[in-house]
């Protein structure tokens, strides 16, 4: 399957009926499994959300570490079942609230975590050992599991009862979110020590989440998302293996996370091809031998991008079909974007209505009776197996282009995607493709809805605080444990009990990055349109 | 890439025509640490299509290399695009510095999550085009060159 990657942008045919002959070629036992065999088509577990419902895991945070901790009880008290910070963008570049970049942005999109006592602050009244987090950065990945670490350690919790997820995809930023700090080949390095570090530590925690989620904002097909996600999994344990790990060691530690966007039965059909793809490349392609290794377990968010700032009621209803298609693939976690997500960050009431419709598919519906209840239907194995097949071409693609490194390093990935974004929008312009109340069913007038406002004031306490963690903390330590993170980094030592040490000076995000940034410098990406 | 020649019939007709003529030379910025560059990118390119001559600065521009490249590159428009709520704090700036630098003929647009109670702040001060999430491509490309025309016309 050699075709030129431009075919793959052709709108795939969808057909008015399926039928027997639409999946003649389909094997039960080789191409679908029960749930919980082999190749996990329907589900990793034999009891589907019988034996365990989805965490209803509300991505959170704004404004300063008190702010979001205050959310964060909030969403728990109403049922929630996992916490997800959301960090605002110094914190997701690697710098401290005064650098100049991060000038009108702390705690705007997200919280600020500067240093180890915001981290103090943002779990403050919550046991780490009773919830699982996850951490949604990349860049500095490693520095801030290396604070949550340390703030467990203060607390006497046991590093092996942490149960998490840290995102720590750092491919995804090359090709899609561009949050990314140093170049690819140092940026792989950290993602490895975390590997490495947390095989033998955490043997709980997720050490990364392979993310389709910011690849499909930033434009892809649903197709593209799945390859390209897959394809940056293939890289990750290929590095592991280099970075001279076993395989089963680290495998069944990664995780991933996927968009669960609007059309339906391709999104449900995407979920279940994934956990295919994978489980024949964990077998056959790595020669995994745990069976855990072969199981894909994901987490799926509901596509911001499909939010709408007109008749932003309507929001609801569309998040409420994205999440059901998310259950109804077999998502481990959800989190279901508020209605009010394309003008800003939720309002609690909006956040709360969010965790509500999750909690009505869950309670309500029925849906998770059965397990992989759409399993067997002509279409969506029709559409599950030309999913795949879509997949495969652009991993051959890639392969040829020396892995995804490379790939990203020429800006392929970013370029399809560029491509696929600017179709879309096209699409939308010349009404091939309904938005409702955008291009289609518009009101004149509509009435404003209450938004979130963040103020400056969260700045200057970060500020303040920043100010005094300088003045508190014992600065000769600090400059110590700076150079040997300095050091460890240009020899081959692994960085992780390095930032533990400077994490446990009190040393800040933007100097523990500063120091790996004179070692390796940044990256700036040459532009793709 | 550089617009196309213009033959002699074109300068017999004077220079008002001559910068009609002239293909609108806009650069599009993303200035603040936010990487989201999708809109970004489609409007560049969409502007592109439509005939103007887009310069794209890539990620995580300072106001003053914005305004630098406006200079460099003899741009008619400037489009920003904000999504991380740090319009208050860029937007005001790339005004200022235009105005510093003498280029006040300089169309200032913004795209982006702008909240509907700053948009009249950011009209006061300057910025003549605010487009909100849904504004579709081709009202954005009719308001840049309804604008630049009209500078063009006044100034002639």
């Amino acid at each position: 399957m050699g075709a030129p990657a431009d075919t793959t942008h052709a709108k795939r045919v969808v057909e008015r009926l399926y039928t027997p002959d639409s999946i003649a070629s389909l094997e039960y036992e080789r191409d679908l499994g029960d749930p919980g065999q082999y190749p996990y088509t329907r589900g990793i577990h034999a009891s589907g959300y019988r034996g365990k419902p989805w965490t209803m895991r509300q991505f959170a945070g704004f404004g300063t570490p008190e702010e979001t901790n205050e959310r964060y009880r909030q969403l728990l008290e109403a049922g929630g079942t996992g916490l997800s910070v959301a960090f605002d963008l110094p914190t997701l570049m690697g710098r401290d609230p005064d650098h100049e970049l991060s000038l009108g942005e702390v705690g705007k999109c997200g919280v600020s975590i500067a240093s180890l006592a915001d981290m103090e602050a943002l779990f403050e009244g919550i046991d780490l050992g009773a919830i699982t987090t996850s951490m949604t950065i990349n860049g500095p990945a490693s520095m801030i599991l290396a604070m949550y670490l340390v703030l467990a350690e203060q607390r006497g919790t046991d590093w092996r009862t942490l149960s998490g997820t840290i995102q720590n995809d750092i491919l995804k930023e090359f090709i899609a979110q561009k949050e990314f700090i140093y170049p690819p080949r140092p940026s792989m390095r950290l993602v490895t020590d975390v590997f490495a570090f947390c095989a033998e530590q955490m043997p709980r925690w997720n050490t990364i989440s392979v993310s389709g989620y910011h690849i499909r904002e930033a434009g892809a097909t649903a197709a593209q998302e799945l390859a390209f996600t897959l394809r940056d999994g293939i890289e990750y344990v290929q590095y592991g293996i280099d970075a001279g790990l076993a395989v089963d060691a680290f495998a069944p530690r990664i995780s991933f996370f996927f968009n669960s966007h609007s059309d339906f039965f391709e999104e449900l059909a995407k979920f279940r091809a994934a956990r295919r793809i994978w489980a024949c490349v964990m077998r056959d392609r790595f020669k995994a031998h745990s069976p855990r290794s072969w199981q894909l377990r994901f987490h799926a968010q509901t596509a911001g991008v499909s939010l709408t700032a007109q008749q932003p009621y309507n929001n609801v209803v569309r998040t409420a079909l994205q999440a059901m298609a998310a259950v109804l693939g077999g998502a481990q976690s959800l989190h279901t974007n508020a209605l009010d997500e394309a003008l800003a960050l939720p309002t609690a009431e909006a956040a709360t209505l969010a965790l509500r419709t999750q909690q009505i598919i869950a309670e309500e519906t029925g849906i998770t009776e059965v397990v992989d209840p759409l399993g067997g239907s002509y279409y969506v194995e029709a559409l599950t197996t030309a999913l795949e097949k879509e997949a495969l071409v652009y991993f051959d693609t890639i392969d040829r282009m020396g892995g995804m490194v490379a790939a990203i390093e020429r800006g392929y990935p970013q370029r399809e995607i560029a491509e696929s974004a600017y179709r879309s929008q096209q699409a939308i312009e010349t009404r091939e493709q309904i938005i409702v109340g955008v291009n289609q069913f518009t009101a004149d007038e509509e009435a404003p809805i209450k938004t979130l406002y963040i103020d400056e004031a969260a700045q200057q306490r970060q500020l303040a605080r920043l100010d005094e963690i300088r003045r508190r903390r014992d600065s000769r330590r600090v400059a110590a444990a700076l150079a040997a993170l300095e050091a460890g980094a240009a020899t081959g030592a692994n960085t992780m009990p390095l930032l533990l040490d400077a994490v446990r000076a009190y040393a800040t995000l933007g100097e523990m990055c500063d120091s790996l940034r004179k070692v390796w410098g940044e990256y700036v990406e040459s532009p793709v349109i | 890439m550089t617009g196309p020649a213009l033959g002699p019939e074109a300068w017999a007709l004077g220079p008002s025509v001559l910068r009609d003529m002239h293909k609108i030379r806009v650069v599009i910025a993303k200035p603040g640490l936010d990487g989201h560059d999708r809109g970004a990118k489609v409007i560049a390119r969409a502007l592109r299509d439509a005939g103007m001559e887009v310069i794209y600065t890539g990620l995580r521009q300072t106001p003053e290399q914005i305004v630098n490249a406006a200079l460099q590159e003899d741009a008619d428009v400037i489009g920003l695009s904000i999504l991380s709520g740090a319009h208050m704090h860029i937007c005001p700036r790339v005004v200022e510095l235009l105005r510093e630098k003498g280029l006040t003929e300089v169309l200032v647009v913004v795209g982006g999550i702008i909240p509907d109670t700053d948009v009249p702040k950011l009209n006061a001060i300057g910025v003549e085009g605010i487009f909100q999430p849904g504004t579709p491509m081709q009202d954005i490309v009719d308001f840049i060159d309804r604008h630049t025309r009209a500078r063009v016309a006044s100034n002639s």
